[in-house]
């Protein structure tokens, strides 16, 4: 790996729940480069207590979500050249979460406004029941098709501005699911997901702002699977609910 | 680099249309009072159409029937999005029409506003 | 904090408001040709039941669409909760209704 001599210059926040700042280090830069090989740099070779997470390294899991210049991104999937204005990169943790130390969140509150959306499948039937097979092709399954592959790695809940005013509500991933579930012939909760989305914390608070489909790393759109909430929503209602 | 994440085209829709929907309602208590005039007689409600004449208040004016036009087809788009099966061409064309739609009305208006 | 009421309110009213929104604009594009006077305003809308229809709808529409609204932008952006919430949201909705079918009444009536 060919090495340059130019140095990038990169804001890293430090600091935990109380609060912090913006702590600067100069980081060699390299050829092929990503922002998690600059924060596992610095961790490595220059501040052995800076924190921060990270599994796959190759844009699976949804770790190593942070904000970079302001945008929520995979660190691991993002290359420095790609991201870099003047030399400078700004690495801080996820928006919209509670930070624990430097660059980890507390992911708690994401994955309870999970299952407070009903986003957990609904059982039908039991084991002694003959399975059942489910139509590949259907619009609803496609639909749900659409939404699955979320990984929860909580980027659009951090580029969601409505999440970030409204404490309550479930925000993109968990209404996406809740859709996907919806959607599913298996799942046998359609109701009680219409009722968990029509609350507080609902689909309703949506303002359709679309940063969580702009930035999710999958391609998902969770804006999309929203106002499929709201209509279905709607329908029920003019059905008598 | 703070609010990078919104650099886009649906924020920016968003924030029109908050940001016109505020301003209609600071301005319609004042045109609901100046209406109201009319209870004190003619007179009264002439003396407030003369506030209407300055090129200020024509200028206001077109700046309001702009925020209600936008805040309007803004909202109509926000329920054409969530109720209407669209794929995401046919909302581009919509944002496109609407924006004609506009256009057109803004144009109308001027004609009607020139002395 | 938008329940589904409170969103097929702001909706409901929307689409009531829509037509009546293209009406007053295009009421107005014709009213201001050669400037505009009381006596002109007056002379068509006084004693006019259609326009006190008209405008009361548009009123009473406007009020309640406007309350919530504003309760949106209070509770996202002001961080006002609870009773203090319901308060303003009321209080605009009175607040509205009442200058606005108050100015109604004054140039139907």
């Amino acid at each position: 790996m060919s090495v340059t001599t130019h140095q990038l210059e990169v804001s890293i926040w430090r600091g935990g729940a109380g609060g912090g700042e913006f702590e600067r280090f100069g980081v060699p830069a390299q050829v092929n480069q990503t922002v998690l090989d600059v924060v596992s740099w610095v961790q490595q070779n220059t501040d052995p207590t800076l924190t921060y997470r990270y599994a796959c390294r190759v844009g699976m899991c949804g770790s190593c979500a942070m904000m970079v210049n302001g945008e929520p991104r995979w660190t691991c999937r993002t290359h420095v050249s790609k991201v870099t204005k003047d030399n400078r990169l700004e690495i801080a943790p996820l928006r919209n979460l509670p930070v624990i130390k430097d660059l980890v969140t507390d992911m708690d509150p994401f994955f309870d406004k999970w299952v407070a959306a009903e986003s957990v499948h609904h059982p039908s039937m039991t084991r002694r029941d003959p399975i059942k097979p489910v139509a590949t092709d259907s619009l609803a399954r496609l639909v749900a098709n659409d939404g699955i592959e979320c990984i929860n790695c909580a980027v659009c809940y951090s580029a969601c501005d409505t999440v970030a005013g409204n404490d309550a509500y479930f925000g993109p991933a968990a209404l996406n699911r809740a859709w996907t579930l919806y959607n599913d012939e298996k799942d046998a909760g359609q109701q009680d997901i219409l009722d968990a989305v029509s609350g507080e914390g609902g689909c309703h608070n949506c303002h359709s702002q679309g940063g969580c489909s702009h930035y999710c790393p999958n391609e998902l759109n969770p804006m999309d699977a929203i106002a499929g909430l709201k209509r279905a929503t709607v329908k029920n209602w003019l059905r008598g609910k | 680099m703070m609010h990078r994440h919104r650099n886009q085209l649906l924020w920016l829709a968003y924030a029109l249309h908050r940001f016109s929907g505020l301003t209609l309602t600071l301005f319609l208590p004042l045109h609901f009072l100046m209406l109201g005039q009319a209870l004190n007689g003619v007179e009264a409600l002439d003396a407030g159409l003369r506030w209407t004449d300055s090129l200020f208040f024509k200028i206001a004016e077109y700046g309001l029937v702009f925020l209600l036009t936008i805040h309007m087809f803004g909202g109509l788009r926000l329920m054409a999005l969530e109720w209407l099966p669209w794929s995401g061409r046919q909302k581009s064309l919509a944002a496109g029409a609407v924006a004609a739609a506009f256009a057109v009305a803004t144009g109308f208006f001027l004609t009607a506003v020139s002395p | 904090m938008l329940t589904f009421r409170l969103y097929m309110l702001q909706r409901i009213t929307a689409l009531i408001m829509a037509p009546l929104v293209i009406g007053h604009i295009a009421v107005m594009i014709f009213a201001v040709q050669g400037g505009l006077s009381a006596a002109e305003i007056l002379g068509r809308t006084q004693g006019s039941l259609w326009w006190a229809i008209f405008y009361g709808t548009f009123a009473l529409a406007v009020s309640i669409h406007a309350a919530i609204g504003l309760r949106t932008i209070a509770f996202e952006m002001a961080a006002l909760k609870d009773g203090a919430l319901d308060f303003l949201s009321w209080a605009v909705f009175v607040l509205f209704a009442a200058l606005g079918l108050g100015a109604v009444f004054a140039v139907t009536a």
